[in-house]
């Protein structure tokens, strides 16, 4: 088996169990938006490794570069200025796939194996088996997974799985000239993360603090936030994300209950048939009744056929 | 053993042909659909060559089906609605299961009327949510928690749909001679007479006797 170091916990699309027997340790990328300064390292690290090449885009008026996350772009640099405390702050923060603990593309995902999850919590798209149907992208609370124009699969960040695979911390973190970008066991990063929430909040920023959202059960992507208390500064960061309830009523608790419906609809036929049994009219003769044929009424059609038999 | 057997003309080839183009597209959808719903009926894909060619078509014969479905509709729609005697005919279900006729029905029973109309909410449910679900040609034009409502609501109608034409599909079964009327486009003159008895003054001018 390739890749074992990346078993797999969860798999698309598949009701049976995955492997169980080994436990890697849960990773996790730290990402510490107050220490970052938006110059791009990690998303010209990202298309390098991965080879991806968007588009050169056109200035919008604002740094980012390219717009939105894309097939070709797995991760983008978001800008937003804002007003806090009457200061201006610039807040950078890195988007892309936060590698969800429960995630809402593999819930979504109707093709098997086309979305796995790995025990060490990396999320990863196998596009060979992606039909391009699109759901990941409604599953999604972040707005992340995004189909290619060009093959129509879907594509996001996958934490390098195939370099984390072999030992080495993703591309973006090799890259990353300031330390903001970190990687290790996940519980190491909350162990780093508090370190750099404590400092910052020594020095002013007393709502700083790590986000780790427990509606989706934890990410294996975390940030390092000022403003930990009000996360939609950071480009719309959402304040509580989870699975959208639509999403959980349709993977959920309408399976059940269809299959409830059709089963009850043929098994319904099927009892009624050989109790009740057919509904056949009588063969009467038309002289019984003593009414010769009339002409057929205006407008309808009538016909009468000899049968051959 | 008989001879000739008095026959009504009850649909005619174009009825017949717009009925059956509908029914293929609905199998075609209904087994793909499934496929995507249910993770273990995903093989059932293959009915369109592989998974991908599935997505591909499905909304393609989605379209098929309801452009069809719209020409029955304006072909039916009159002869669909509901009457005092379809109100009896739905209160008396029981009955009318254990084969015995309710009131003096016409060219449809109050049963075939509420599939039809079960089937117009379907096919204008399934329409407007798959095109708003469409990728890659529509979708992107709409917020993704409207497409999360749209898949939501695309499934759960078209379950009712499936479950509703197990129902209709049975009911020609169960209702002896039916089948012919959607294949040879006739039925017989004791089925309209016992069926269908309004329907039967009508088109033949007799009384139906009893």
């Amino acid at each position: 088996m390739a890749l074992q170091s990346l078993d797999i916990l969860r798999r698309s699309a598949t009701p049976t169990p995955t492997p169980q027997a080994r436990n890697p340790q849960e990773v996790a990328k730290l990402i510490d938006t107050t220490v970052c300064i938006g110059c791009k390292a990690c998303q010209v690290a990202c298309s390098e490794w991965n080879e991806l090449r968007a588009e050169v885009g056109t200035c919008v008026g604002v740094y980012d570069n390219p717009t939105d996350l894309s097939s070709q772009a797995w991760t983008v640099m978001r800008f937003n200025e804002v007003e806090e405390k009457g200061k201006l702050e610039w807040l950078i923060r890195k988007d892309g796939c936060m590698h969800c603990a429960d995630p809402g593309c593999l819930k979504a995902c109707p093709s098997p194996g086309a979305i796995v999850q790995f025990k060490n919590g990396i999320v990863d798209f196998h596009q060979e088996n992606c039909i391009g149907c699109g759901y990941c992208i409604s599953g999604c609370p972040f707005n992340v997974p995004r189909l290619s124009p060009a093959d129509s699969k879907a594509y996001k960040c996958n934490l390098c799985s195939d370099r984390v695979a072999v030992g080495q911390e993703p591309a973006c973190v090799k890259t990353c000239p300031t330390g903001a970008i970190q990687f290790g066991s996940k519980e190491d990063m909350i162990e780093v993360a508090q370190t750099r929430i404590t400092d910052l909040q020594s020095r002013g920023y007393d709502q700083a603090g790590l986000y780790d959202p427990a509606g989706v059960g934890g990410t294996h992507v975390m940030y390092v936030l000022h403003h930990a208390d009000k996360p939609t500064l950071y480009s719309g960061l959402p304040d509580n994300p989870s699975i959208s309830a639509v999403v959980g009523v349709w993977k959920g608790m309408l399976k059940p209950l269809a299959t409830l419906g059709v089963a009850a609809a043929g098994l319904f036929g099927f009892f009624h048939y050989i109790t009740v049994g057919p509904n056949r009219a009588e063969d009467e003769d038309e002289a019984d009744h003593g009414t010769p044929p009339a002409p057929p009424a205006q407008g309808t059609k009538h016909k009468e056929r000899e049968n051959a038999l | 053993m008989k001879t000739s057997e008095k026959l009504i003309q009850r649909y005619c080839a174009a009825e017949r042909i717009n009925h059956w183009i509908v029914a293929v597209c609905f199998v075609l959808l209904a087994i793909s659909g499934l496929a995507f719903f249910y993770p273990a009926f995903f093989w059932l894909t293959g009915v369109f060559g592989t998974p991908q060619l599935a997505r591909i078509v499905h909304p393609f014969v989605g379209v098929v089906m309801f452009l069809a479905f719209a020409r029955q509709f304006f072909r039916y729609a009159h002869h669909n609605l509901i009457n005092k005697e379809d109100v009896k005919w739905m209160m008396s279900v029981r009955e009318v299961m254990k084969g015995n006729e309710v009131g003096d029905i016409g060219r449809y029973n109050g049963g075939q009327k509420g599939m039809f109309w079960v089937m117009v909410l379907c096919m204008i449910l399934l329409l407007v949510s798959g095109v708003i679900a469409w990728r890659p040609y529509f979708a992107g034009y709409f917020p993704i928690p409207i497409i999360r409502v749209a898949l939501l609501v695309h499934a759960a109608s078209a379950l009712v749909l499936i479950a509703s034409i197990i129902v209709h599909v049975y009911a020609a079964l169960w209702v002896q001679g039916t089948i012919r009327a959607m294949v040879e486009g006739v039925v017989t003159h004791a089925w309209a007479r016992k069926h269908h008895p309004r329907w039967f003054r009508q088109v033949t001018g007799k009384e139906t006797g009893h």
